[in-house]
């Protein structure tokens, strides 16, 4: 059984949690994720490392209510127990330093981008940050990012905060007046990864992206997490999570995020509330 | 002596009351059935059987055991070789082993140790209490990793001569493709369950979650204090045909379609949380026991139809006799001498499955007659999913981290096949993550192999 030491609320359908799990925080690295179970025969969910504590052997994750199993964890409190947590799963994240990096994070991507901007900061590289989400509410982890970064640009649709639009409208503004970037990382829905290798692959500005497909294992086992690259099919669990977004076939990618969308229950079926 | 040519038959649930349902199939004999059966041994003196059992299990003594009703004493002489009875009695193909060379095969069917060495193990199991005794304890530590056949052999091998055993397992649940794999109607889960409970009972430490090669490495094992690692990973990395429209949803490999069914237990969807893939038309592409299994639990998921898919033919299908036959039973069409050329599909999903006819050529390095495509024969099926069930390599995440481990070209750990030693000092591997996808005796062998040379090694 796994501690939960602290959970916090980020917004309305965000949550962190700290978990005391000591075999995944001595390992593991920018990039990788776990795989927990909230309840001895819950289903088995794939989360990226938001943040991890190697001297109190805890990881941090972040996690969207949408269904019934991250429902489930979140009924867990801080104090209780959960299941199973494995891990860490995933190859790190390639980071050496750059001049200068730019980060996107749609949504709770931002959770998962945030070690490796840390990391990239740590080795003296110059970081700017685009966060995006629906509104003011669902931009996460700004202050967090505002430590380790030079500018935090914010896009809502609303424009509640920041630019009124998506992360790609303030990465052209960026790139429009003349900002350049070695390399830039996207993290977010399939859709924002997408659009944002849309507007750096005809200028030829390496970006990283990283897929959080449906998986089972995680070891590479089960081969549910398969996904296009280059032509090739790669499994998320072993040879990602990250890939060079020019070669991903986010296109497939989508349509796989999609095979059990009957059997998923919303939310909103769940809870009663719309959310 | 019994002078039948055929087998005791084994009482079964009914096909099409078992095609529903996922209790086993195979319901196991009675004490009077198996002394029946017992008494078509002839007890010769050559022991051919023996021969041909990957563990040597002292078939003809344990047999006579059972003639004479004294089931303990059976259940004793073969736990002397093979801890795992119940579990081997279920899946062993022993038509290529121990009942294959049997002598009264000569003239009608082979006596049924299979079916025998299961009834010995679960009357053992029914009738008394199988507690072992938890032996005085060794300084040395050993880690074993993965708790699958291989593994749970060669921790239990190593315990009960009172080594310090710890046996790591990446996943929830122990028992590895027995659990993951080998679906509920072929092999019960309480009775691995039991199995391993033997080996916890012996004193091994069990470590679940965690992935040896990213949670830590084999090197950081050994800075650990393990003076003997044993690695028995398996065969987890699956094949697909790298075919037009595998991706496609609906196009699932046998391992995500069996764990599913199996580890997370998703046939009981929604009560287990893990949805699965459920009706329609099938094809399992692949005639081992793999695509057997992935077959028979599509069509116990309520399959309107479901075909296998298979390049060789009847002959040459590699799956267990008795798991043809029970799939045949309860359903399956056979499509044989056929090979998938394109995986057909509209707005991402699975539509139909493109064949072509093969005929049987040339005996190839296996032996058997390979497939050539026929001229002109390409037809199409409609399906709402294919299972791909045409093997797996070993797991890749030890010889990705682990300098020093040398391995074949396609994965496979390279070992001396006396020992099990790898190229790297104080490590062992044996079980599929050696030979790729085999079968459960062999890796419980090579976990036996091992642990007798670990035991040699600290003696030293």
């Amino acid at each position: 059984m796994y501690k939960i030491i602290n959970k916090k609320r980020l917004n309305s359908m965000v949550e962190q949690m700290v978990i005391h799990a000591p075999h995944v925080a001595t390992n593991c690295e920018a990039g990788q994720f776990i795989i927990l179970c909230t309840n001895e025969n819950s289903e088995r969910i794939p989360l990226t490392i938001q943040d991890y504590n190697r001297e109190e052997g805890t990881i941090s994750i972040v996690y969207q209510v949408v269904g019934y199993s991250t429902l489930e964890l979140s009924k867990k409190e801080a104090g209780e127990e959960i299941a199973h947590f494995a891990g860490p799963l995933g190859v790190e994240t390639a980071i050496s330093k750059k001049k200068r990096v730019l980060g996107i994070g749609g949504g709770v991507g931002a959770a998962p981008l945030f070690p490796q901007i840390r990391k990239f900061t740590e080795l003296g590289t110059e970081c700017d940050v685009i966060l995006g989400g629906r509104s003011d509410e669902f931009v996460i982890l700004e202050d967090e990012f505002k430590q380790v970064c030079q500018n935090v640009y914010c896009a809502t649709n609303d424009g509640s905060k920041g630019t009124q639009g998506f992360v790609t409208d303030v990465l052209k503004e960026l790139l429009d007046k003349g900002n350049e970037y070695d390399e830039v990382v996207a993290i977010g829905p399939l859709i924002m990864m997408k659009a944002v290798v849309g507007v750096t692959k005809p200028l030829g500005i390496k970006t990283m992206v990283s897929l959080n497909p449906i998986m089972i294992d995680g070891t590479g086992m089960c081969g549910c997490c398969r996904v296009s690259v280059d032509g090739q099919t790669k499994f998320a669990c072993i040879d990602g999570p990250d890939f060079d977004g020019y070669g991903v076939d986010f296109d497939e990618a989508m349509v796989r995020q999609n095979m059990y969308k009957k059997e998923e229950t919303h939310i909103c079926n769940l809870t009663g509330e719309v959310r | 002596m019994n002078r039948s040519l055929e087998k005791v038959p084994m009482p079964e649930q009914a096909p099409d009351v078992r095609n529903k349902n996922f209790k086993e199939v195979a319901l196991g004999y009675t004490p009077d059935m198996a002394v029946e059966e017992a008494d078509r041994c002839l007890n010769c003196k050559q022991r051919f059987c023996v021969a041909g059992c990957p563990v040597n299990v002292p078939i003809p003594e344990f047999i006579s055991k059972v003639k004479e009703r004294d089931f303990d004493s059976a259940y004793n002489i073969i736990t002397q070789e093979n801890a795992l009875p119940a579990i081997c009695g279920r899946v062993c193909p022993q038509e290529n082993q121990c009942e294959g060379k049997c002598i009264r095969n000569k003239k009608g069917e082979a006596v049924g140790i299979g079916r025998l060495e299961r009834f010995v193990a679960d009357y053992k199991m029914e009738h008394s209490d199988i507690s072992v005794q938890k032996p005085e304890s060794l300084p040395h530590k050993v880690a074993v990793i993965g708790s699958g056949p291989a593994g749970i052999t060669c921790a239990g091998e190593l315990a009960k001569r009172g080594y310090q055993v710890t046996m790591f397992e990446a996943l929830h649940k122990l028992g590895g493709v027995l659990v993951y794999g080998i679906p509920e109607f072929r092999l019960p889960k309480d009775l691995v369950e039991k199995e391993l409970q033997k080996v916890i009972d012996l004193g091994v430490t069990i470590e679940k979650n965690v992935i040896v090669g990213r949670s830590m490495t084999i090197d950081q094992l050994k800075e650990d204090g393990f003076g003997a690692i044993f690695i028995g990973s398996g065969a987890g990395l699956p094949r697909f045909m790298r075919i037009d429209g595998e991706n496609l949803n609906g196009v699932f490999a046998a391992n995500e379609f069996l764990t599913r069914a199996n580890l997370m237990k998703s046939y009981e969807f929604p009560t287990s949380p893990t949805p699965i893939f459920t009706g329609g038309k099938v094809a399992v592409v692949g005639g081992g026991n793999v695509a057997m299994d992935a077959a028979r639990t599509a069509k116990r998921l309520g399959a309107e139809e479901v075909y296998i898919i298979y390049r060789r033919g009847e002959q040459e299908l590699p799956a267990r006799l008795e798991e043809i036959h029970h799939a045949k039973e309860e359903g399956i069409i056979f499509k044989l001498l056929c090979n998938p050329v394109e995986i057909v599909g509209q707005d991402g999903w699975v539509t139909g499955i493109k064949c072509i006819e093969m005929e049987l050529g040339e005996p190839d390095a296996s032996g058997r007659r390979s497939p050539v495509e026929k001229a002109d024969s390409l037809f199409e099926l409609p399906m709402s999913a294919v299972i791909m069930a045409i093997g797996q390599s070993p797991n890749p995440l030890i010889r990705m981290t682990t300098p020093g481990l040398e391995t074949q070209r396609w994965g496979g750990i390279i070992v001396n096949e006396e020992t099990m030693a790898t190229s790297k000092e104080n490590v062992y591997a044996g079980g599929d993550v050696v030979t790729g996808a085999a079968t459960v005796i062999l890796a419980m062998g090579a976990g036996k192999q091992a642990a007798q040379a670990i035991h040699e090694s600290f003696q030293n």
